[in-house]
């Protein structure tokens, strides 16, 4: 199993500590033909997913009315950055109940500590 | 040319490509080998190197011993055979690290034990169709109809219930993703035959290399 996580070692990045719940903007890096530029998601995070360089965390926003939702693999170099935006206070790791909940029902109180 | 380590099995995990893909990779403790005893087709009508794996923990018997004695080197684990087409290049006694072997862009075939599954029937072993849970339906997961009436007994090669797994299997064509001489690493792209720790050859690939 060690040597697993050594052979993981030496591609994982320095991510800021975030959790589920959070607000984050994502810096992705898009290549078109052989421009590349960056584009941002913002959304909250849902989940939290798996351990070492495999982790992934999912990004939940609503734009025009529709739900989107990304995955990205936290290590990902195509990853830019990640900004924490806001920290929310939930009370579970997967936050998949806020996907029937629109507007205010879908708020999240702000963590404070 | 042929050429060949054996290695062990650790597990797979995913690592990133220079442009950000992720790939699955295998990883496997490949090596220190050292060449036990060379074949040639003066002596044994073929040629061929045997190399051995990882110290062996319990004592050999004796004519295991003097094998091992008269090569000069401790006495493994594994030991197999694998055929190459020049002998001479090897010495018995000597180190055969990854690195000696493999260069990352190389393509393997990976030989091991598959995972044993024990006795299954036809839709684990054979990947038939599984019959409609309900509705009325009492046929669920039978092997189907045997055969025609007319020869009064059921034909050999016949897809019925039986062990499954637990044999020698070889997947072929892999590509070598990194290998690492501190570590005795070698990661190969996709799955490898059997559990985690058990023991697999890798040798160079029969296909073309196109």
């Amino acid at each position: 199993m060690d040597l697993i996580k050594a052979v993981e070692q030496g591609q994982m990045k320095e991510v800021p500590n975030f959790q589920p719940g959070d607000t984050v903007r994502v810096h992705v890096k898009v290549v078109e033909g052989n421009r590349e530029r960056i584009q941002v998601f913002e959304g909250i995070v849902l989940k939290r997913q798996g351990s070492g360089l495999r982790e992934t965390f999912t990004v939940r926003r609503v734009s025009y009315g529709v739900g989107v939702e990304r995955t990205f693999p936290v290590h990902s170099p195509r990853i830019e950055k990640i900004e924490v935006v806001r920290r929310g206070r939930v009370r579970r790791a997967k936050l998949y109940y806020l996907r029937d909940r629109v507007g205010k029902a879908a708020r999240i109180r702000e963590r404070r500590d | 040319m042929s050429k060949g380590i054996l290695g062990r099995k650790i597990g797979m995990t995913q690592i990133f490509t220079e442009d950000g893909n992720l790939i699955p990779v295998t990883v496997i403790e490949a090596g220190p080998c050292v060449v036990v005893q060379k074949k040639t087709v003066e002596t044994d009508g073929y040629n061929a190197i045997q190399i051995g794996f990882m110290e062996r923990k319990k004592a050999p018997n004796k004519p295991l011993h003097g094998h091992f004695d008269k090569a000069g080197v401790k006495p493994m684990k594994y030991v197999r055979e694998i055929r190459v087409d020049n002998p001479d290049e090897y010495e018995v006694g000597q180190e055969i690290k990854v690195e000696d072997v493999f260069q990352s862009g190389e393509y393997v075939d990976v030989t091991g034990i598959s995972k044993g599954k024990g006795f299954t029937g036809s839709i684990k072993g054979y990947g038939q169709a599984r019959g409609p849970m309900s509705h009325g339906s009492h046929y669920h997961r039978a092997p189907g109809a045997l055969g025609a009436l007319g020869p009064n007994r059921v034909f050999r090669g016949r897809k019925l219930p039986g062990r499954v797994g637990g044999r020698k299997v070889t997947v072929q064509k892999l590509e070598v993703v990194k290998t690492d001489n501190e570590k005795n690493l070698l990661l190969v792209k996709g799955s490898v035959p059997g559990p985690k720790k058990s023991v697999v050859m890798v040798r160079n690939t029969v296909k073309s290399n196109a």
